[in-house]
This record gives C-alpha cells, structure tokens and sequence, in this order.
C-alpha cells in the first residue's frame, strides 16, 4: 500500500487517506477541439511501465489535489507536487534523471 | 506408541492439568502444551484423512508448516475450521475434531479413493471429468463435492470481536529467535524505534531446544538476558503471539496478533490486526526443515527431525519408543542425541551421505547408535502407524538390505530458509548449490519508496545456520537496517558461540535415487494436497515445464500450508525430470499471508453495527417509531414509506400519495445535497458546471440545473438558488452532493485555479422539509413568522425568515406537481421543526411521506429522476431537456462530447410516456421488441422502460422510457416484454400524466 | 444571512443526544458546540489579520491548533481553517469574520450543526485512535490537528492534552463514530505496552 507525502500539509499519507485521480498534465479540449484532439483528452493515457506521472487528492485530508511523479514497476516515488502546474518542477525531472537516466513521458524527459 | 515422558518439557507445567476433547474423546495434556503436544501425549498418532485418498495421517512438523493437523475447532458460534494443532495453544475445554474422513478417522470409506490412485493423477479434473456429459452430473460431480474442501464451514455467525490497530516502528524485526532478539537489540542500541514480534508463545526459536553456548551463557540464558534488556528500553516493543502475516509496498506489515485464542473466556479482542509501517523490516523467520521423498513417507509416525526433537524438549513427549532417524545432514544426528538423553531407542540413524556426519556422528556413536552413511529408507512399513522401515542403499534402486522395526521416523532432507515474508514485496532468491536452499539474494531486496531496500533477512531465514553464522549476520543486517534509516549503527560485537564441526548436507530429492515407479508412487510430496512425485514427473512428462504450470496442475503447494514442506522438494523433483537445474525451473510466488489468518481479523472492527457507516437525518428518530420501512440511497437510510398496522408497503405508499395531492404531506428531505459556492468568479464557474445558464439567475430566484460530465452525459440535476451577489446555494441529488462537491473541487483545484470561487459542502448543517399539498400554505401560516403568500414568495423563488420561531429558509419549488415549500432549519433543530410541522398539519390530517410516493409523484409529473432515466449513457438531449441546454454558452462541462457524431444521431433512443393499454404496471427494465433478430439471434429492440409505477392519482400504471424515434411516435403502441415471457402492449404519450398546465403548484 | 438568536435551547439536539460510554477510556459526545469553516488563503496578509482581530489570536501554523479568546482555531488546509467557538456565539463570529474579511477573497459558513463532537478521556486516549484512523500518534502531541479517516468515515481530531482528545465527523455518521470510539475503549480491548 503506497506512502505519498501530501505537498500542502506534508503529511506522510498511507493509500487509504487518498483518491487516485489517474494520469497529471492533461490538457484539455472543449468546443471547437477536433475529433482527434478531444478524444485524445477523453481517453488516450500513457501506462508506461517505469516513469508516471498521476493526480491524487488527498480526499480524507486537507481535501487538495496533488501530483506524484513515479516509477510504475517499482512504486519508487519521485516526488510529488502542487497540482497547480502544466509540467512536473524541474527538481523533480531532475531527480527522476538521476535515477533513470534516458527516462520520457509524453513531452517531457 | 507416542506418550508423556516422566521428565522433561522445558515448556509444560507437569503440575497443572487441562482437559479437552477430541473427537468426542475426553483427554489430559498440561498448561504449555500445543494442541500437537498433547495428542501425542495421549497416543493419538492420527489426527486426520488426506485430501484425495483419504490416507491416514498423523502429525509431521511442530509449527505453522504443518500440513496435516488440521482440526474443526470449537463449537457453534465459536466453531472454525482448518485450526493448525501445532499451532494451536492447549486450554481447558477446548473441543477439536478432526477433518476429511466419514464416518469416522479409525475408518473411512473415502480411502477407497487410493485403489483407484492411477486414475486420480496430476490433471485428474481435467482429464476424468469431461466426458461423456451425463456423468458429470450424477457421478463427477456427487464424488467431488463429497470429497472435496478441508473442514466443515462455521454454520453460526462468530461470537467473537476483532479490531485492527495501526503502528508505526523506525524497524520491525519478525521472529523472535536468537537471530530476531539480536537484531532487535543492535537496533534499539542504535536508538531507533523497533517492534520485535514472534509467532508462538515463547521466545528463543530454535536455539533454545538445539542447546549450544554463547558468550559463555546457555542459549537459553541468552535469550532470556536478551529479553530483559528489550524490556527495559523505551524504544523497543516486544510481543509474543503475533505472527507477520505479509510484507507489502512501502513498508507495509500486517501483524497477526492472537489476543485470546489461548485463553478464549477472557474479555477482549480475540484477533487484532496490526497495520503497521515500518521504515526497515528484518525479517528473522529461520528456516523451515525439508522431508524426505521415500516411500510411506507420509505414514502416522513419520516426522520432521526436527520436530521430533522440539516434542521430547519443550513438551517432554516422546513421538515413540524407538525412532529411526533418516537424513542428508547433520542436525538430524541432534534429534538422535537428544532422544537417547531422553532415555529412548535409536536403532540406526541412516544417513545418505557416503561419508556421513562431522563431529555429532561422533557423539551419536560414542552414546552406542549405530549410523550407517550411504544408506536409505526402501520404505515405511504400517498403515495407521508406523512398524518399521525397509533400508536399502542411497545408490540404488531400493533392494532391502535390512527390515528393522521402529514406530517412528525422523527425516531431515535439510533446511529452507524462510523466505516467505522477504519474498512477499518481491525480494529475489538465489540457489545455493553449497547449503543445497534458496537464500535471498541481498542485491536484489523488495524496495521502498525511496527505490532502497526495506526488507532484510537475518539469521536462517538468510540462510545461516550455524549459530555463530547466525548472530553474526543478525547484527550486520540490523546495522546495515539502521544506518538505512539515517541512524549511526551501535558497535554491537558479535558474541562468541559454540561451534559443532558438521559436514557439508548433500541434495538428495528422492530416496533411493533410481526409486522405481511402485515406490515413487507411494513417495510423498504435498501431504496436505496428496500429491507425489509421480503426480510431478507425469506432469513434466505431459509438458508442464513452468512451474507456476505444473503448480496448478498437480496442485502442488496449493493447499493451505502453501507448500511450506512440498515446494522446494516439487521444484527439485520437476527440475529432476525435466533434465535441467533447480535455479533453471524456479520457485512459484511467495503471497501473503504466511500461514491463514482469520476473516475476522481482516474484517476487524466491522461488523453489525459498525459494519459500514449508515448515515442519519436529524429526524431519524421520528422515523423509527412511526414505522419507516428504510431502503438505502448511498450510505443513508431513507423511509420508502411509513407502514401503519397490517399495510403493505403499496397500500402505504398508495395512502400518502392521495393524501398529499389531497391536502398536506411531509417529506424528509434533508438527505438533499446544499453546495454553498461563493467568490467573485461564481457565476463563470457555475456556467460551467450546469448545462444552463446560473450566472444571470437573479438574487432570491431558484433554478433547475443540469450537470454533465466531459463525456457529456447527465450526472446530476438539481433546483440552484442565488443566494446573494456572489453566493449561490447549489441542491444536488442525495446520492450526488459528495461526489459533485468533490467534482466542482476537482475543477477548481486542477483546471480554473486562478478562478476565485470557495465551495462548502453545507449538507449536513439543515434539515430540509418539504411541505406538500394544497395547504402547505396553510400550515406554514399557521406556524407564522413570515409572508410565504403568493405574491410574496412566488414559484420558483426563496426567502430567509422564521416559522414557529425557527430561523428557516423557504425554497419555493415543487418536484411533486403540487403548491410545496423545501424548508430548510438548522439540523439540531430539524427534529423540533418536523414536530411543529406534524403539529401545525393535524387539523389538514398531514401525512409523511417516503422515496416512493416522492418518486411516484414525480413520475406523475413527468420529472426525471438521476440514476433512473439516467444510467451513464444518457444526454440531455435524450430526454428531450434542450430547453435546460443554454446556446449562448461557449462552453460548459459536456458542451463538445455532446457535438460528436454519435451523440447527435437521430437514432438516440429518446424519452416518452408509456400507458399499457390494459392499465397493468410495465416490468421495471423491460425492452420493446423490433421486428427481426440481430446477428446473436436475438429479438432487435427499440426502447426501454427507465421508470414505471402504479399511480394511485390516475388508478393505473404509468411508465417513462427512451425509445427510437419516440417523441415522434406518439400514440403508436409498440410491445414490451414481461418476466414471463409475454408481452405486454403500451402506447406512447407524452411523459406529463398529472396537471400538465402546471396549475396545481401556482396557487 | 440568517435571523440570529432565535433558536429555544429545548429545540436543540446534537447527534447523539450526549451519550457517553465508560471504558479503558471515556467517550462522550460534546454539548453543542460551535464550528466555523473559513475558506481563504491562509498566506494572504487580509486574511491574517481579520482572523487576528477576531479571534485575538493569528492563523495557526500547518496541522496545528491555536487557542484564541473565544476558543481554537484548527488548521484544516492551505485555505481553510476551522473555528471552534461556544455554539450561541457562532452566528455573531461568522458575521464579525465577514466584516473583517470585507473584500478579501473568502468564506464564512456556520456548520456547528453540520458536524458531531466527542471527547476522547484517559491515558490511553491516543491508543484509541490508532485502532481506528492510520495515524502515527506518536506524531500528534497535544497542540495538533489532523485530518484522516477514522474506520471508514472522514474526520478531524486534535490532541486537547496528552490524555485527552477531540475528535468532529458529520454529524449523520455521529452514531457510527460513538460506536467505534466506544467499542475499541472497551474494557479488557487494551493493547497492552506497544
């Protein structure tokens, strides 16, 4: 049962204080979207084996959504941060270098 | 015969006596004894039937890898079948039966099944049972269900309580042996927090009945000085009874505590389970003895060395009179030693090695036994027990050398580390061709989530079994645990211990090595599951090659001792006949938990009245003395209807639907979502989430609302008021003001964060009444306090007041058709307001209502219903609700899912009134046929009933549903089908049945 | 927004009408007590003030509780913060906190009804709670505030001394709640030393 640290209240949580909120940094389309677009935004995910990227909220706490950065193999968890953001902080990307080097998910490496 | 001896048992207190049963016998053991212990105290060798062939079987181990004694337990309410005899604490008045045998152990009409042995080989499901069909069922299956299951299931509901507990250690160390109680003591030097659990009662594992010295103390003194320095530090948890059931992700332990098996009369939890997180985990488990394959290994009489020495040293019982001892290592020589010290026979320790055992070869027979190296057991000979064994040569193909007579066997085909709870987060194993086991490998650990190792074996469970190997490794794991953790390891040094010289254990996997099909078919494996060594060649020979394959095949490992004897001697005997190695075939996967736990324990706490949350209005009370007939909506308990006397529920519900549209009803609505939302950007947010347009509702309106989500399909609906120039008051569903509340969070935290708008979920904080009828106005006038006239507060309108002196606010808004009011009150005054509302309503004969005149009434009206006319598939625009969909908005949630090609079909299944022609109530969920049949063969369909009722107002049944093309067919009857298979004929009409001008709720 | 002062005390009940049980530690539910939620941007200099001026104490700082003159202040998130407060004096605060919030970006709702309180008395108080919500208690000296999942229902609960806590639900599950506390602070249901 994964540990995730919330990154408003810095509370270590255990799965059972949190809701999984699928995959972080999706953009999204509304009216005037092409067909391809919107249903990319709808339903096109990564499921890498290795580097992830998610949204959790911690929903028994403070209520806030947050993102984790992890390896989806090993449960490693890189880090997680605000979900008030288009892309991971360049402290985390780092982190995540240094651990799998060569690592990319969508746009980012 | 096995008995008590007259000294001895470092565990029992020879000076109590404690009755219990077996199998309706009345026997004696002492406090101290195992279940185990004590029926080998009282000769009782056969404790039970094998699974397949109904053979007799008797006890083998002494600990939680026993495969055999497996008892019902208890009775009634306290009945529990599967209940482990070793494992099991003796008490007074404890009552066991054993398991898998009719009509009785002594005989058993099932051990009919060994003369048809051949045909009931590895596969035998597969390969008998699928032809010819008719003998499925009268033969097949009638001989399975006969034979198959370990155990009686518990026929009462259990009388006892459990609870969880959740922990947090810096360390856990598992096990309570020499190698856990040193490990628990490097750690606490260190300073760190460290709970160190063991299984059974007592402490000292092994080391403790194998003798030895260290630092110049017994071990037992050693374990013992080791415990009191724990109990004296703070930082250090130490409990007896608790088994680590499993090892999970980042750090996770389950702690399996038997409060009160051994003591059941005393008050308290009888299981509690330990949640536990744990920076680093030790796993000091020690190492599990291996049987021998040869044949009539399983025979009542046949033991594990090992255990036959834990019996004659903890419990002073000795497992016979005279006892040969077979082995491929030196520790079984101790279990020869320690008999002899107990006074009893060893005719001959066989030993398969050519050149025997070190150092302890040389006690045994400087105390007169005779040890013969290259030798084997041919065979077990007896039935219910055992009378002798056939000796060949290790070398050969079973010739008999020599017969002598002996009614017990000790084996020792070496030992496996424990590596079930280092395994379970997926440590890796390596095979060691020198110790003949699997050890961990410590490169290759379970990782956390800081993607570093977090469980580390310690002692035998790493694969260390002499006993200076063991402290030494014990403290180097556990430094190695708390320097991890950020700790600076203590300069614990390692103790000196006494050292036998022993000679190197040697791979023997079948006895004798060219065994020939008649004994390979009497060897052994899985005792619990009956599955021998032939089972696993044929297996390998139909090509079964993985083993995870040949696992489920033969079912190997499979019963509920998961293998904990059988595996390693499976693999090696697969690996043996597919002509490769052992690393090469593998091992199966390691799940938790380690040994069974109870449901209880997982279930904890939750149970009957905690069993899950049932939430309650504040006017719950009133509802439970007058009758409310509840069903569920979410977590809450709604009354359906209030049952007077002998009514059935339609009568109930039949009388409050006439006496609401006739003069006043009372409905309980506090269950309603109240999301308060409130910030400058409100109006553009709330835009957003409704498909109609909220920013333009005036202060002091209410508006019907519709939400969808960005698939475009209905998720909620709801009446939103404004409540001021940046607060509006949004209502959902019941079911939906968590969810929506947690929705529009979703979106104000993760898409629009820079929008200023708060939500609160103010559900709780009101009772909500709604105020039904003709004289709703009447009533609330009476109550006075403030102008609820029509001109003051019209449709569709609220306002903030007083009624009967309660502070109150007045939703005018209706979901029955009629004049109504929503009131909404301070929740810890809800149930005073419903009283002076039953009060006020006595003279107009005021009638609670429940859910289903509520859902009647709004069927009546047309309304839709969330969840009923929507089912996750369904637009707006399906319910004919565009005039709820606003085309000024750019946006909102749904907007574009809603413009795809197949959401603006014209073929969209679209909703219509019903009205059978004969006046019958349609079928909930019936479909209406259209001619022809798909490419399944089936009846086409063309709609579906989403709602259908008996409406007392019109005196039949009336119904909504989607049907093709329906608002275009009015009139035309199309035919639904019925439970029974008939049909029934309905026309379609429009979906208003009751005051369609909307009359009735603007007076 | 509503009328103030007009509620008779006989009209009150709390969720569980006072009910108290009598174990290894003492469960009771709470008279009515007051409860403010505050949504605002508790980093924001408008919103420190108007709380210090109201409550004569500032924001609390992250997972912990402050006592102020007319009660405590929870820390619930980054934005929102939980007054406690004597239930006949909730209305006014609420009215006072808006005044003094004026044009600040900011909520504040009355939910003292919405909410069930008990207390939690004896030495093995914290006990109490590890068999119900997973928390380390250890982490939770008196003075701080957590919120988690106790069995299967959210909650907030502080430490109000080391032998004694506070523990809020929603108040529909304020039965639930009572029946847990007081099932585990059974006599004979004590875990011993851990």
């Amino acid at each position: 049962m994964l540990l995730l640290e919330c990154p408003y209240c810095g509370a270590k949580c255990e799965e059972t204080e949190l809701s999984p909120g699928g995959e972080a940094h999706i953009k999204r389309y509304g009216p005037g979207s092409s067909d391809q677009d919107f249903e990319a935004y709808l339903f096109m995910r990564e499921n890498p084996k290795g580097v992830h990227f998610e949204r959790w909220r911690h929903v028994y706490g403070c209520g806030k959504w947050f993102h984790a950065a992890r390896c989806t193999q090993s449960l490693e968890v890189f880090g997680t941060y605000a979900a008030q953001t288009f892309e991971p902080p360049q402290e985390i990307k780092d982190k995540i270098s240094a651990k799998r080097p060569g690592w990319s998910w969508r746009d980012f490496s | 015969m096995s008995m008590r001896l007259k000294t001895g048992g470092r565990l029992v207190n020879r000076a109590s006596q404690v009755e219990f049963n077996f199998n309706g016998k009345r026997l004696f053991g002492h406090e101290g004894d195992t279940l185990a212990s004590a029926l080998l105290a009282n000769d009782q060798m056969l404790v039970g039937r094998s699974f397949k062939y109904h053979r007799p079987r008797g006890i083998v181990a002494s600990g939680a890898e026993e495969p055999n004694a497996l008892m019902n337990m208890g009775e009634g309410a306290k009945f529990e079948p599967n209940q482990r005899a070793t494992t099991t604490e003796l008490f007074d008045g404890l009552s066991v039966g054993s398991q898998n045998h009719w009509p009785s152990l002594e005989y058993d009409i099932g051990a009919v099944n060994g003369l048809f042995a051949r045909f009931l080989s590895a596969g035998f499901y597969y390969k008998m049972f699928i032809h010819p069909r008719p003998f499925w069922k009268h033969i097949y299956e009638p001989f399975i269900r006969q034979s198959a299951g370990l155990g009686k299931a518990p026929t009462e509901k259990d009388a006892d309580t459990y609870e969880h507990l959740y922990a947090f250690y810096d360390v856990v160390v598992i096990g309570g042996g020499i190698a856990g109680l040193q490990a628990g003591r490097t750690v606490a030097a260190s300073g760190a927090s460290v709970l160190v659990m063991e299984q059974t009662a007592h402490w000292g594992g092994r080391a403790v009945v194998d003798g030895g010295e260290i630092g110049g103390q017994s071990t037992e003194d050693f374990v013992n000085d080791s415990l009191e320095k724990l109990a004296a530090m703070d930082n250090v948890t130490l409990k007896t009874r608790m088994m680590g059931a499993g090892v999970y992700d980042h750090g996770y332990v389950l702690g399996y505590e038997r409060v009160s098996d051994h003591a059941p009369k005393t008050t308290g939890p009888r299981h509690r389970l330990w949640r536990i997180r744990a920076g680093q985990i030790i796993t000091a488990t020690g190492a599990i003895e291996r049987p021998l394959s040869f044949a009539g290994n399983d025979i009542p009489g046949v033991m594990l060395a090992s255990a036959v020495r834990d019996y004659v040293v903890n419990w002073g019982v000795a497992v016979g009179d005279r006892t040969v001892v077979v082995t491929n290592n030196d520790d079984a020589y101790r279990t020869a030693i320690a008999l002899k010290q107990a006074g009893l026979d060893v005719p001959v320790i066989l030993d398969a090695r050519a050149n025997g055992a070190g150092s302890l070869g040389d006690t045994a027979r400087e105390m007169g036994i005779r040890v013969e190296n290259g030798k084997a057991i041919a065979k077990v000979k007896g039935g219910k027990r055992v009378t002798g064994v056939a000796i060949c040569a290790q070398a050969g193909s079973g010739g008999v050398l020599e017969e002598i007579a002996c009614d017990a066997v000790a084996m020792s085909g070496g030992w496996s580390p424990a590596v079930h709870l280092y395994s379970h987060c997926g440590g890796k194993l390596n095979w060691d061709d020198q110790a003949v086991m699997f050890r961990p490998d410590l490169n290759r650990r379970p990782t956390d989530q800081n993607g570093e190792g977090f469980v580390t074996p310690a002692g035998s469970a790493n694969g260390e079994l002499a006993l200076s190997a063991v402290l030494a490794d014990a403290i180097a794991r556990a430094k190695e645990a708390v320097k991890a953790l950020g700790h600076k390891a203590p300069s614990t040094r390692v103790p000196e211990a006494s050292e036998k010289g022993e000679n190197a254990v040697e791979p023997v996997w079948l006895m004798p090595q060219g065994a020939g099909d008649k004994l390979r078919m009497k060897t052994w494996l899985d005792f619990q599951n009956d599955v021998k060594v032939s089972d696993v060649q044929l297996a390998a020979l139909e090509g079964y090659e993985s083993v995870e394959h040949t696992k489920r095949y033969t079912t190997l490992g499979m019963a509920t001792d998961q293998g904990k004897l059988s595996n390693i001697n499976g693999l090696a005997t697969l690996a043996d006949a597919l002509n490769t190695d052992i690393p090469n075939v593998g091992t199966t996967t390691f799940r938790p938990p380690y040994t069974p736990i109870s449901m209880g324990a997982i279930a904890g706490a939750a149970r009957d009245e905690v069993f899950q949350p049932l939430r309650q209005t504040p006017m719950q009370g009133w509802h439970d003395e007058n009758g409310a007939d509840y069903e569920p909506v979410g977590h809450w308990r709604r009354a359906y209807c209030y049952r007077r006397g002998s009514e059935t529920r339609a009568q109930a519900v039949e009388r409050e639907i006439l006496q609401t549209r006739k003069s006043l009803g009372l409905l309980d609505a506090s269950t309603l979502g109240k999301l308060v939302v409130k910030g400058p950007d409100t109006g553009k947010f709330l835009d957003m989430m409704y498909t109609n347009m909220m920013s333009n509702l005036a202060v002091g309106k209410c508006r019907y609302g519709l939400m969808c989500s960005e698939n475009g399909f209905l998720i909620d609906d709801g009446v939103v008021a404004r409540i001021d120039e940046d607060t509006w008051l949004c209502h959902t569903t019941t079911g939906g003001a968590d969810r929506i509340h947690a929705h529009m969070e979703e979106w104000l935290q993760t898409e629009w964060w820079d929008w200023k708008v708060y939500v609160a979920n103010m559900t709780e904080q009101f009772a909500q009444v709604a105020v039904v009828g003709p004289n709703a106005r009447k009533v609330l006038e009476k109550l006075g306090g403030m102008d609820v006239s029509k001109d003051a507060l019209k449709f569709m309108q609220w306002a903030d007041g007083t009624l009967g002196g309660f502070k109150a606010r007045v939703y005018r808004i209706s979901f029955s058709g009629e004049l109504s009011y929503e009131i909404a009150v301070p929740a810890n005054e809800g149930r005073a307001f419903w009283d002076a509302l039953l009060e006020a309503g006595a003279e107009f004969d005021v009638m609670p209502y429940g859910t289903e005149a509520l859902h009647v009434m709004r069927a009546e009206k047309g309304f839709i219903m969330i969840g009923d006319e929507t089912d996750g598939t369904v637009i707006p625009q399906d319910l004919n609700m565009q005039w709820a969909i606003s085309k000024k908005k750019e946006d909102f949630l749904g907007k574009r899912a809603q413009q795809r090609s197949h959401m603006v079909s014209p073929d969209r299944w679209k909703l219509v009134g019903l009205e059978t022609l004969d006046g019958s109530v349609l079928p909930d969920g019936s479909y209406a046929f259209a001619p022809g049949t798909n490419a399944n063969g089936q009846r086409k369909t063309q709609g579906r009933v989403t709602s259908t009722y008996y409406s007392p107002t019109l005196g039949r049944g009336i119904a909504m549903g989607l049907v093709h093309h329906g608002p275009d067919r009015m009139g035309e009857v199309i035919e639904f089908n019925k439970v029974d298979g008939s049909l029934v004929k309905a026309k379609i009409v429009d979906q208003v049945f009751y005051d369609a001008e909307g009359a009735k709720q603007n007076v | 927004m509503m009328q103030k002062g007009l509620s008779k005390m006989s009209n009150i009940q709390t969720a569980m009408n006072g009910a108290r049980a009598t174990g290894y530690v003492d469960v009771s539910e709470a008279p009515v007590t007051g409860m403010i939620t505050l949504r605002g941007d508790l980093a924001d200099a408008g919103v420190q003030k108007a709380v210090k001026s109201v409550m004569g104490a500032g924001v609390p700082a992250t997972l912990t509780v402050t006592d102020a003159d007319a009660g405590q202040i929870l820390w619930m998130s980054p934005d929102e913060l939980m007054i406690v407060c004597a239930y006949d004096q909730a209305d006014q605060m609420v009215s006072d906190l808006i005044a003094a919030l004026g044009d600040t970006h900011s909520m504040v709702m009355n939910v003292s009804d919405a909410r069930a309180v008990f207390d939690l008395n004896g030495s093995a108080t914290s006990e109490i709670i590890a068999k119900l919500a997973p928390i380390d208690m250890k982490s939770m000296p008196a003075g701080t505030v957590r919120r988690t999942r106790f069995a299967q229902i959210p909650a907030a609960f502080w430490m109000t001394s080391n032998d004694s806590a506070r523990i809020i639900c929603f108040r529909s599950v304020g039965e639930y709640m009572f029946n847990q506390l007081r099932n585990s602070a059974q006599a004979g249901f004590e875990v011993g030393d851990w």
